[in-house]
């Protein structure tokens, strides 16, 4: 029996393929599943490409302004029109606009001018930048043959500044602060909660009465006591990361929570005994051990951390104690938006309000996937 | 339960005395002392300052001398009610606040009361129609509560309220009742304006409590006891609301102390996009300009708010739910 089986073939014994799947392949499927997920994570890719792109794809510098333009609305683009002998006009352009005098307020407003037709160029020539202060390029996504012509696709702010430029490099700016904010409190999260999580007793107790005790203050009070303590004179990029920093200060609460919550759990398990009987020092066990078993885990929670960083800055900067003027995100633009009036006049600046809500619900949704992805043998 | 309640409110002294060194800190934070910045504001105005005025002052707020010492004098002042001078309004920063507090304390509570009354509803109904129409309606609902930040909905909220009924929502009192005594009229009014921003405040938490109550009912319906009080014969409703309602209402309670937080932090962004003559707006202001008493007196006592109503909450939890009054805890 053995000698024959030890002579036959192993194709023959084995006949059925067994498929083989890695375990990033597996959470990969698993993420699939998760429609929301994954269209989120299409959604996320592009708002942070739209980041990166910033100066490339806004069509005009957001600091640039211009006082005949002030409030005007959004012309949109625009694919087909009537030539005026009938004939169909194609390919992107917007309209141009006429000043009316409003008879009620006796207040200057524009609408929008059908008369006049301005082309949109791809890869416009512009003023030569820097993008993302690095590469030099001198054409820009989209442009106006005519660079003095008015250009507002989503509309113009007090000051006559293109609200779709701001935007674009209010996302930046806003998207950073929350990558940046998960970082630090990552950071913070990872080594606090680690070390409460694995050596356990006192410490572990202490951490977590901290921990409940920040989680117990209402944390915009807290932000804005902080934030107003700023000095003044600082640069835009202090600022920044100082913001950065107060924001982590309560964000790493969760992250830690979840860290610590892990170690707990996977203190315990055999692999870890075996390693410790191994003689392996805490370092070793700690870092080739168990961190590799959750790092999606973690992953995912920081997922799910950044929409809260987000939504932070934004208020804050939207109360005026958060990032100050030169700077702009989507709070500071919105910041534009809080007079009732104002927002009568001129309903689009709400638009940074749209993508707040949009990006926040993908990030949800992409954390809530990886979360499934996590642990792929789950259900 | 009352060794539940006594150690509970130990603790809650530990967490208050940990809220006031943080309210203390941060009225340390500005660089510099306001003394200083008082004098200087004082000189440019002209007025004449009087060296044993500013003496004063500065043996009683302790300047100079170490945190611990500054502290032990604010904190003493403070269990007494006197909360330090606002140099702003030159006036004690109680006689300021304790209106607006009371008017935050008014407006999230309603808040709370809404939440609850929107949430439980909504909650059954999801769970018990799991997959309808008003299931999804729901959860559609729970992802914009979400989503939209509240001083976002507000902004909305005043706008349509604006284009298309050309009315300005904000405040909680038409002029003339601003200073009137509570009356019937006056209780009208209020909630006339109230409702605006106690929808607003409501939203996310609302959205929240539903999500967790439709999946509290649904882990507590699949449960045998269920199907024995169906066998028994008991109408449908009956068998819901008498029994896995009650075990899900539990997390709910509980959940009422975490969503404090978040309440009181939104108030004080929707007061302020709305205008309401809450705590919120006064403490920007405060912060804005230095007016640090004022400013730390607000924050200590938002979070004293919030604290107490965790320990309610808990209180209330352990009411209901022996296992956790004989718990270990």
């Amino acid at each position: 029996m053995a000698v024959l089986l030890m002579e036959t073939p192993v194709s023959e014994i084995a006949p059925r393929r067994i498929a083989r799947e890695s375990q990033l392949g597996l959470m990969w499927r698993r993420f699939r599943q998760h429609r929301l997920a994954l269209i989120s994570l299409w959604v996320v890719v592009f708002f942070y490409a739209v980041a990166i792109l910033a100066e490339f794809l806004s069509p005009t510098d957001p600091s640039a302004y211009n006082a005949r333009y002030t409030y005007a609305p959004p012309q949109g683009i625009h694919f087909f029109d009537r030539n005026e002998d009938g004939s169909w006009y194609f390919g992107p352009f917007v309209y141009g606009y006429k000043t009316e005098i409003d008879p009620v307020a006796l207040r200057r407003t524009f609408v929008i001018d059908e008369e006049v037709r301005l082309p949109v160029r791809f890869f416009a020539e512009s003023a030569p930048y820097r993008l993302a202060g690095l590469i030099p390029m001198s054409t820009r996504f989209i442009g106006l043959e005519n660079p003095r012509d008015p250009f507002y696709i989503l509309g113009a702010d007090r000051l006559g500044r293109d609200l779709l430029s701001r935007l674009i490099h209010g996302t930046r700016i806003s998207l950073s602060i929350g990558l940046a904010g998960v970082t630090l409190s990552l950071f913070f999260g990872i080594v606090i909660g680690g070390f409460a999580g694995f050596y356990g007793g006192r410490f572990d107790g202490v951490v977590m009465r901290v921990v409940e005790f920040i989680r117990s203050m209402p944390t915009i009070p807290l932000w804005l006591g902080l934030a107003a303590a700023l000095p003044r004179d600082w640069s835009a990029l202090q600022t920044y990361f100082a913001i950065t920093i107060i924001l982590s200060l309560i964000g790493w609460t969760e992250l830690a929570r979840v860290v610590r919550g892990r170690f707990l759990s996977l203190r315990t398990e055999d692999f870890v005994t075996a390693a410790q009987l191994d003689g392996a020092s805490d370092w070793r066990i700690v870092t080739r051990h168990m961190v590799p078993s959750f790092t999606s885990h973690i992953i995912a929670a920081a997922t799910l951390a950044i929409p809260g960083m987000i939504l932070a800055e934004t208020a804050l900067s939207f109360l005026g104690l958060g990032l100050q003027a030169p700077i702009v995100s989507w709070g500071t633009l919105l910041q534009d938006a809080q007079n009732i009036r104002t927002l009568a006049t001129a309903p689009w600046l709400l638009m940074p309000g749209l993508c707040v809500i949009v990006v926040i619900l993908a990030l949800n949704f992409l954390g809530d996937g990886l979360r499934d992805a996590a642990d792929p043998h789950g259900r | 339960m009352v060794g539940f309640i006594v150690r509970r409110f130990i603790a809650m002294l530990l967490t208050l005395l940990a809220v006031s060194i943080v309210a203390f800190a941060i009225i340390q934070l500005p660089p510099g002392d306001f003394l200083t910045s008082y004098i200087a504001q004082l000189a440019s105005t002209g007025d004449q300052v009087d060296p044993r005025v500013i003496e004063n002052l500065r043996a009683q707020y302790g300047l100079g001398e170490p945190f611990y010492v500054q502290y032990w004098k604010w904190i003493t002042g403070v269990v007494q009610g006197n909360f330090g001078h606002s140099f702003e309004w030159k006036r004690p920063v109680w006689e300021l606040i304790w209106g607006r507090i009371g008017n935050s304390i008014l407006l999230e509570g309603l808040a709370v009361i809404v939440m609850w009354f929107v949430a439980l509803p909504i909650g059954i109904y999801a769970a018990v129609r799991k997959y309808s129409l008003g299931d999804y309606l729901s959860t559609i609902l729970g992802f914009i509560g979400l989503a939209v930040p509240n001083f976002l909905f507000a902004l909305i909220l005043m706008y349509l309220a604006y284009t298309w009924f050309g009315t300005t929502l904000g405040g909680l009192f038409s002029p003339e009742f601003e200073m009137a005594r509570w009356s019937l009229p006056r209780v009208w009014d209020f909630l006339s304006h109230a409702w605006a921003p106690v929808l607003v405040l409501a939203t996310a938490g609302t959205a929240e409590l539903i999500r967790i109550l439709r999946a509290n009912l649904l882990d507590e319906m699949k449960k045998p006891y269920v199907v024995t009080a169906r066998a028994k014969g008991l109408p449908e409703w009956k068998v819901i609301l008498k029994y896995p309602v009650r075990l899900a209402l539990n997390p709910l309670i509980s959940t009422i102390g975490w969503l404090l937080p978040a309440l009181v932090s939104g108030s004080v962004i929707v007061s302020v996009v709305m205008n309401l003559p809450t705590a919120g707006p006064m403490l920007l202001r405060s912060l804005t300009t230095q007016d640090m008493y004022l400013a730390g007196a607000i924050i200590l006592l938002l979070s004293v708010l919030t604290v107490i109503g965790t320990l309610i909450s808990d209180i209330l939890l352990a009411l209901i739910d022996p296992r956790i009054r004989y718990g270990a805890r």
